[in-house]
């Protein structure tokens, strides 16, 4: 096994230790011995950046299912190793800032542990599979990873709830998916990315492209939580808030973002692709930051903002697949760099979003609320948290001269470029970007505000906190404090990473863009002019000062949206009404009458065999090859029929006995006329045994009520029975005509003296050329003589009965 | 011939599917006693109904009527012999402990 497939699967191999250090090692906190592998991870990570960074990329295969193509294939290349870097790099951070807000006493650390292990191999594999089958099994496990974690306090309805909610979304999406990966499968014969981007050519025309596309669509945007798929994020803040940090924040919704990007060598290019990624992106952005506003509670505004900035990175990646169009020359680079914001928001919402979260725990931790109106005034007592959030904030809103208002620039750069496109229509709908994107900003600007200023100044109301507030220990305070850091030295030094990670990254995703022997050239710049942009900002900040500081006039504005189109209404009215339908049509069909199944079945026998018979056109009358007919028979026949008919009319139990035994008696005659003496004698004994039981029985039944009654006449019953009837009848009449073969009997005349020594072919056969039948005949007897000895022998009700006296 | 006993056999099922629908057990286990009578009239039928001599070659007859079926319908008989003989022991003892034989009240609760 190569090192690489290794370190994917170690944290699962971590996890299974897990319970035991939790269980023996005791004074230790668990967190201790995690920490270490993302550590290492990270560091192993690391040192495939020079590589990378050349544009060359690494790959190992190991055999998994070959005979299915199914192959674990490990394969590092710019997007993989940011994603990489990433998952480690905060996960570190993450296990870190757990340790301190954790206790070890009261808190199951063993199955967090095992959770958050399980969920980072699971993301690990996610980001650098190339085998689609492979990467499907790893998003499925970070789904349920998550899922777990979610629930971790399962005592709290509200986390059980989150919990399902994002279960079912994400669930559904990753089927999609998998539908999704299936069709392009059957497009190119093979579950490696790398080996369907070089067959882009030749399937773009398939008329399997866009529904693979659609379904593959479907499960980026319910794990990325995009519009309107994104109502399970922000129930998913029950989760402690570590997990929020690592998974909500910082990994597990950027996945979708991964796959799109992913995939993007795949589809880009194609109008539709562009105008999903980039319409659903540019939508979810306003939504989110429109809906953030509005939240009382941090972690939900944290939710809203981080669903609108995936809508962000998202819509670039959209908007950022134009660029495909034109190959490599001086006008791709104004497309291109909707791809380069994408790639540096990415890097910078990580860092910033997962301080806000680590911040919002601390506040969390140390006031025992989360709620902004109990909140205010902390900035005296928690210096340090203070000025993290305001880092945080400041560079989530966008201001200088933190990263976020350098990929905030290029973000409206992109909208910009883009809105000028003379493709895909953007001539008559592209200035709604630019548009859009400028309001979002505003809103986004609004609840960073909010966030940072109603928490730490304002009013300190001490009576309303469930502690007492003070600055939290190092060990909580130093992941962020790098978190923020890095958001400082992003913004001051933006092309840090720009040569090792974010031009391999963009090769990865637009690929067809660079000639042979490219390199993507970056550079970010701090000023660059007075160009739109900047005025965009500072309108920006403009008009959200000035909404800010009026927000209590206008945020009434958030009451008239009626709860009846809230999307949670539907979600959850879904739910119980499709619990109710499910219900009421099973309580529709399954009466728990065994008459109302019987009609079910027989109706079904009659469709399909006789509707059978008539479509395939296969009934036919043919009576050349059939015997005369003898006037016994016909005299049989009659008394056999009368006899039959007369059951369901007998007023007594006794009648009907008697007629069905004279239906099987002249099945005995039957059976001597068509020369059959063995038959003949079998049914006589057998019959009459069988009658004799029958009376027997009832002879010695207790007399109920309605001893004695007719069957009462039923029309649906009727025709039922006399379609079944009919259809045997025209069954019988279509065989008759239908001679395919002679019979193979023959040989048994001929044998039967000659080969077995006896005379009587039937007992010859039954005993000799199918013996078999004969004694699996007798053990059904057998099995039937022992069944009818218990069930009158064994009496275990009554016997409990009488031990209860 | 063939066509008459075709004709048989279709009331003898109709007859019997129409006792399986009512509601008094007794009445299920004599519909499905019809109906295999039917069955095994059905499997004679189809095998065809030339007349020969009956399967003992000691007849010396030039012509015998076909022997597989008969095997095959005294396979059946036994067996549903045994099925109907367990049914109705089975009849009897719901009858006996649960009072009825009325299948519209031989149902589980709904909360089951």
């Amino acid at each position: 096994m190569a090192w690489l497939q290794l370190a994917i699967l170690s944290p699962f191999l971590l996890a299974i230790f897990v319970p035991f250090l939790y269980k023996y090692v005791r004074q230790i906190h668990t967190g201790w011995f995690v920490l270490i592998l993302p550590l290492v991870l990270f560091t192993y990570l690391v040192q495939f950046l020079p590589t990378v960074s050349r544009g060359e990329s690494i790959q190992h295969t190991i055999e998994w299912i070959p005979s299915l193509g199914i192959n674990f294939t490990a394969y590092v290349d710019g997007l993989g190793l940011l994603f990489g870097l990433l998952i480690t790099g905060i996960g570190s951070l993450v296990v870190l800032y757990s340790i301190y807000y954790l206790s070890k006493e009261k808190e199951a650390l063993n199955s967090f542990y095992v959770y958050l292990l399980m969920f980072m191999g699971a993301m690990l594999g996610v980001v650098l599979s190339d085998n689609l089958m492979v990467l499907y099994v790893f998003w499925e496990l970070t789904s349920l990873a998550s899922f777990l974690l979610i629930a971790y306090w399962y005592q709290r309805e509200k986390s059980r709830y989150g919990a399902q909610k994002s279960m079912l979304i994400t669930v559904f999406g990753g089927f999609a998916m998998f539908a999704g990966f299936i069709l392009l499968f059957l497009m190119t014969g093979t579950y490696s990315i790398r080996e369907i981007i070089t067959q882009v050519a030749t399937i773009s025309t398939h008329e399997l492209f866009i529904p693979a596309m659609l379904l593959i669509l479907l499960g980026a945007f319910t794990k990325s939580a995009q519009f309107p798929f994104h109502i399970w994020l922000p129930d998913a803040m029950e989760a402690p808030t570590p997990v929020s940090a690592y998974l909500h924040s910082a990994t597990m919704v950027k996945a979708g973002i991964y796959l799109v990007a992913r995939l993007s060598p795949i589809f880009a290019g194609q109008a539709e692709w562009f105008w999903l990624v980039a319409g659903f992106g540019i939508v979810t952005l306003f939504w989110g930051s429109f809906s953030a506003v509005k939240q009382t509670d941090l972690k939900s505004i944290l939710a809203f903002s981080t669903i609108s900035q995936l809508g962000l990175i998202m819509c670039l990646l959209g908007l950022g697949s134009a660029a495909v169009h034109f190959g490599y020359d001086k006008e791709t680079a104004l497309y291109t760099t909707a791809v380069l914001a994408a790639v540096f928001h990415l890097i910078n919402h990580a860092t910033f979003k997962g301080a806000l979260f680590m911040v919002v725990g601390i506040v969390d931790h140390e006031t025992g609320t989360r709620d902004i109106r109990k909140l205010g005034g902390l900035m005296s007592l928690m210096p340090i948290t203070f000025t993290l959030a305001i880092i945080g904030t400041f560079s989530m809103a966008g201001l200088p001269p933190f990263n976020g208002f350098l990929s905030k620039e290029l973000f409206f750069t992109g909208v910009l470029n883009a809105s000028q496109l003379n493709l895909f229509e953007m001539q008559t709908w592209g200035m709604l970007f630019p548009v859009l994107a400028w309001v979002a900003s505003v809103f986004t600007f609004i609840y960073s505000m909010v966030l940072v200023f109603k928490t730490f100044t304002g009013k300190y109301q001490p009576e309303k906190l469930d502690k007492k507030p003070h600055e939290a220990p190092i060990g909580m305070l130093i992941p962020p404090i790098i978190l923020a850091s890095l958001v400082v030295i992003f913004g001051i030094f933006p092309n840090l990473l720009s040569y090792s990670l974010i031009e391999p990254a963009m090769a990865s995703i637009i690929p067809s863009v660079l000639g042979p022997e490219q390199q993507f050239y970056v550079n970010i710049y701090h000023w660059h002019g007075l160009t739109t942009e900047l005025y965009m900002t500072i309108g920006v900040i403009a008009l959200g000062t000035i909404l800010y500081l009026s927000l209590s006039k206008w945020s009434g504005i958030y009451n008239w949206f009626p709860k009846k189109l809230a999307l949670n209404h539907f979600y959850d009215h879904g739910l119980i009404s499709m619990e109710r339908v499910a219900n009421k049509i099973t309580r529709f069909h399954m009466t728990g009458l065994i008459r109302d199944y019987l009609v079910y079945i027989f109706a079904f026998l009659i469709i399909v065999i006789g509707g059978g018979l008539f479509t395939l056109n296969a009934f036919t009358f043919d009576s050349s090859t059939t015997a005369p007919i003898g006037i016994y028979e016909v005299i049989l026949a009659l008394i056999m029929v009368v006899a039959a008919v007369a059951v369901p009319f007998a007023q007594s139990r006794i009648t009907a006995i008697l007629s069905v035994g004279i239906v099987g008696f002249m099945l005995a005659m039957f059976f001597v006329v068509f020369r059959a003496p063995d038959l003949a004698l079998t049914q006589l004994i057998v019959e009459t045994v069988s009658v004799a039981l029958f009376l027997l029985c009832f002879y010695h039944l207790p007399k109920l009520k309605k001893e004695i009654s007719p069957v009462p006449f039923r029309a649906t019953n009727f025709m039922i029975s006399l379609g079944v009837g009919l259809v045997m009848m025209l069954v019988a009449f279509s065989a008759i005509g239908n001679r395919l073969f002679t019979p193979i009997s023959e040989y048994f005349l001929e044998a039967s003296y000659t080969e077995a020594g006896g005379r009587n072919v039937v007992n010859v056969i039954l005993v000799d050329f199918r013996g078999f039948d004969t004694m699996l005949e007798g053990l059904v007897l057998g099995i039937a003589a022992l069944g009818v000895y218990s069930l009158i022998k064994l009496r275990l009700a009554r016997r409990e009965d009488l031990e209860n006296q | 011939m063939e066509i008459l006993m075709s004709v048989v056999v279709g009331i003898l099922f109709m007859v019997g599917t129409y006792l399986i629908l009512t509601k008094s057990l007794l009445r299920i286990i004599l519909g499905t006693g019809i109906i295999s009578h039917g069955v095994h009239l059905l499997l004679l039928t189809m095998a065809g109904l030339k007349t020969g001599a009956p399967p003992l070659l000691g007849e010396n007859a030039a012509l015998y009527t076909d022997p597989l079926p008969q095997a095959l319908i005294l396979t059946a008989i036994v067996i549903s012999f045994g099925v109907t003989g367990f049914f109705f022991v089975l009849a009897y003892r719901a009858y006996k402990e649960l009072g009825t034989d009325d299948m519209d009240k031989l149902r589980g609760n709904d909360h089951e």
